[in-house]
């Protein structure tokens, strides 16, 4: 805590000093201001960085988007009903009548299309006959304050294009997944991938990093091993994350692919790529985070008081006994903080999974630790190095997506902190 | 029944494997004779030996700490297999005939397709970006630290701090997306489309100063408030002004914080990657021209390593040695820092 620092009032001249002191005295208030002027200026200089960043992903993630249809809706409309409003037999009708017979082969494979309910029908017919596509997009701002001059444009350019007002973040971007149709694709399967892939990691990090907190705090004696643990840890810490990346690949990807694999558990998944799996990404990222866990855990359990150990050790407890019923728990708002802190770190994590080979394309749900996946820092940045506009608009909607579950976990991280302080402060 | 004591006088780290060691073989040997006290005896041995004070060995706790030494000593193992994995993929490389070591530091070219490994197009392009981020994030950084510490008031300061820290927080691909869609429009309207390419080291450069501004400012103001107040009072005192007192008193105090921060931030920037890999541009280029596009060390790695690539080929073992160059480079920077606020660092009591 601060203590409040008495500090001369630079607006105030004291009358009373000789004038040989007086000489510079203007100048030197004015010089201090301007400088505070221009510190507070980079402050602010951040600041806007920081609003010019939101502004600029929410400006992407809406707006105008005229769309294109292969083949015009009204036209498929039967007996002057709307597409919209058929019921499921005349779908079904349109559906077989349109697409090619391998595709519908494909399709029936999966079941008769009879079992479909009427809006998968629907989201069938859209999907493969009226294939609609994004001819332009525009951003909000645009959306905003040009509108007419959007309409005019769209209007000359394709008169057959719909212009819809088109949110790209909506409850369907997270039940979908991936396609190669930007209209129709969705960031379910990344966010699964990201969901598992951090769970692995949490599972993997967090004892090894308390434990090694632990260790270093209450047991250790100070030798050249532990300084060098110590130091260790603290350059680990700022080892570039691409580095783990290629540990990961090499290790676990490479020399352990039976156990990441699971085929040394009889996992023979056809889908699986080599090592590539869950098992390997999460495997990575808790080496990843691992430094950042204990330094953190390391400082919570130092700012235990050690009155407390003594009050343990007094009535007889061992130092396990010490250590599990007193220090642990006291020090458990500052551990999870930190660890939560860790974990948001894993789920942004680009490069490292880059390297590991975490495929780019993928249409299916992760199954287990062993699956194939792709993870949503790894979906943006492959929507963001494609040249069409509507995948970046795709891609700035998956960000607030990631942003959203990252500002979930450090809302989580508060709530448990004030938990765990207030069960901890009858101690 | 006594239980064995056994004291073999040793201690430090290895003391518990040792006594563990020591028990379990009088456990075999002896068969059932010998009885620890996590068997429940407690009641017996306290009545035959009452007045034993010597320590008692406890299997389980010995067990809990060499679990919690193995874990510590993890760190260590990751180190060594850092070093290990990469630098045997590496030394691969180097050790493949189609690669000269002069060559490598001192080429211009980098095409592996045509043989040709020179490493510096992709050392200048890294130093470029770091240049151009460090640029930015020192003046604005330790402006930010200095206005947090010694100027703005404790409730602003409260909400200034936080506000700068979720910038630090967000994924570094979010910051790849801003330099692609914002910040090279913003130069290409300002510099003319003719001067900036699409993908330039500069705009990579000045998000990534965006990037690790509040790492540094937050490291600094950190070391800037560890400074006593009674020296700030003194200062005052004297007649100074809140200027000379920041600049001449604290920031002095504190520079081997201040000294650490901006090494930790040069050594992410140089570490950075997804910024790099979205904004600069693909394809080794050997350039100073900040508005032409260029591939960082990093940037490759992650371009490489995202095609389809066939282990066993040069172009793999190549990666390794670009990984590894980057590897040393960082840790030398994170030992410097280290050593700066241990050698320089002021003791206040």
């Amino acid at each position: 805590m601060k203590q409040p620092v008495i500090a001369p009032s630079e607006t105030s001249r004291d009358t009373d000093l000789p004038p040989v002191f007086e000489a510079n005295l203007p100048s030197r208030h004015l010089q201090s201001r301007l400088w505070r002027a221009v510190f507070r200026g980079s402050t602010l200089v951040g600041i806007v960085f920081l609003s010019l960043l939101l502004y600029n992903i929410a400006n992407q993630s809406f707006g105008y988007v005229a769309i294109g249809n292969q083949i015009n809706p009204a036209s498929l409309a039967a007996n002057g009903v709307n597409l919209q409003e058929l019921d499921q037999q005349t779908l079904i009708e349109i559906l077989t009548a349109n697409i090619s017979s391998g595709l519908l082969r494909q399709l029936e494979r999966e079941g008769p299309l009879t079992k479909y309910s009427r809006d998968e029908v629907y989201n069938l017919v859209v999907e493969k006959v009226v294939r609609p596509e994004v001819v332009q997009t525009w951003t909000l701002i645009d959306s905003l304050f040009h509108a007419a001059e959007i309409r005019a444009q769209a209007a000359q350019e394709d008169p057959q294009a719909e212009l819809h007002f088109r949110s790209w973040v909506t409850p369907r971007l997270l039940s979908v997944p991936q396609s190669s149709n930007p209209l129709m694709a969705g960031v379910r399967t990344a966010l699964l991938g990201s969901l598992w892939t951090t769970a692995i990691t949490v599972l993997v990090a967090f004892p090894v990093g308390v434990g090694a907190a632990i260790y270093l705090e209450e047991y250790s004696v100070q030798n050249w091993l532990t300084r060098l643990i110590q130091t260790n840890i603290n350059n680990l810490a700022g080892v570039p994350s691409i580095i783990y990346g290629m540990l990961g690949l090499a290790i676990f990807v490479r020399s352990l692919e039976p156990i990441t694999s699971g085929a040394a558990f009889g996992f023979s998944d056809p889908t699986t790529s080599n090592g590539r799996t869950i098992l390997s990404a999460g495997l990575t990222l808790g080496l990843l985070v691992l430094p950042l866990i204990i330094i953190n855990a390391q400082q919570a359990i130092r700012a235990v008081p050690a009155s407390l150990r003594h009050a343990s050790y007094g009535v007889g407890a061992t130092k396990w006994e010490t250590v599990w019923h007193h220090v642990l728990p006291c020090a458990m708002p500052g551990v999870l903080t930190g660890t939560i802190l860790a974990i948001s770190r894993a789920i942004g994590e680009t490069a490292p999974l880059v390297v590991v080979g975490v495929a780019t394309y993928i249409t299916f749900d992760p199954s287990g630790p062993f699956s194939k996946f792709t993870t949503l820092p790894i979906q943006i940045y492959q929507w963001t190095s494609r040249p069409q506009a509507e995948f970046r608009n795709l891609a700035a909607a998956a960000i607030l997506t990631l942003l959203g579950l990252l500002l979930g976990l450090n809302a989580l991280a508060i709530v448990l902190r004030n938990h765990f302080r207030r069960a901890g402060g009858n101690l | 029944m006594r239980s064995p004591e056994i004291d073999i006088g040793l201690d430090g780290w290895a003391c518990p494997f040792i006594q563990a060691y020591v028990v379990s073989l009088v456990v075999i040997l002896n068969g059932e004779n010998v009885q620890l006290d996590f068997m429940n005896t407690r009641q017996e041995s306290s009545e035959v030996n009452r007045y034993n004070l010597k320590k008692r060995i406890r299997i389980s706790e010995l067990l809990i700490q060499g679990f919690l030494f193995l874990c510590g000593a993890l760190s260590i193992f990751i180190t060594l297999g850092i070093v290990y994995v990469v630098g045997k993929e590496a030394l691969l490389f180097f050790r493949n005939p189609q690669v000269d070591l002069w060559a490598f530091f001192t080429g211009v070219k980098w095409q592996p397709q045509a043989g040709q490994f020179g490493i510096l197009p992709l050392v200048t392009a890294t130093l470029l970006t770091t240049l151009i981020a460090m640029l930015v994030a020192v003046p604005l950084g330790l402006g930010v630290a200095i206005y947090l510490s010694e100027f703005a008031s404790a409730r602003l300061r409260s909400l200034l701090k936080p506000t700068l820290e979720v910038l630090a927080g967000i994924p570094t691909v979010v910051y790849g997306y801003f330099a692609l869609t914002f910040m090279t429009p913003l130069l290409r309207s300002i510099f003319g489309r003719d001067m900036v390419d699409i993908y330039n080291t500069a705009s990579a450069g000045l998000v990534m100063g965006i990037l690790i501004l509040p790492l540094i400012s937050s490291m600094s103001e950190d070391a800037l408030s560890a400074v006593p107040h009674s020296l700030r009072e003194a200062s005052f005192a004297l007649g100074a002004t809140r200027l000379e007192t920041a600049l001449k008193i604290v920031v002095p105090a504190a520079i081997s914080g201040l000294a650490a921060a901006l090494i930790i931030g040069l050594s992410r920037a140089i570490g950075e990657t997804m910024i790099v890999a979205i904004a600069a541009g693909a394809g080794p280029n050997f350039t100073l021209n900040p508005f032409k596009g260029a591939e960082t060390m990093t940037g490759h790695i992650v371009r490489i390593s995202g095609g389809d690539l066939s282990y066993d080929s040069i172009d793999y073992n190549s990666l390794f040695a670009i990984g590894i160059l980057l590897f040393f480079i960082t840790l030398v920077l994170n030992f410097i820092s280290q050593r700066i606020v241990r050698r320089f660092r002021e003791v206040y009591e």
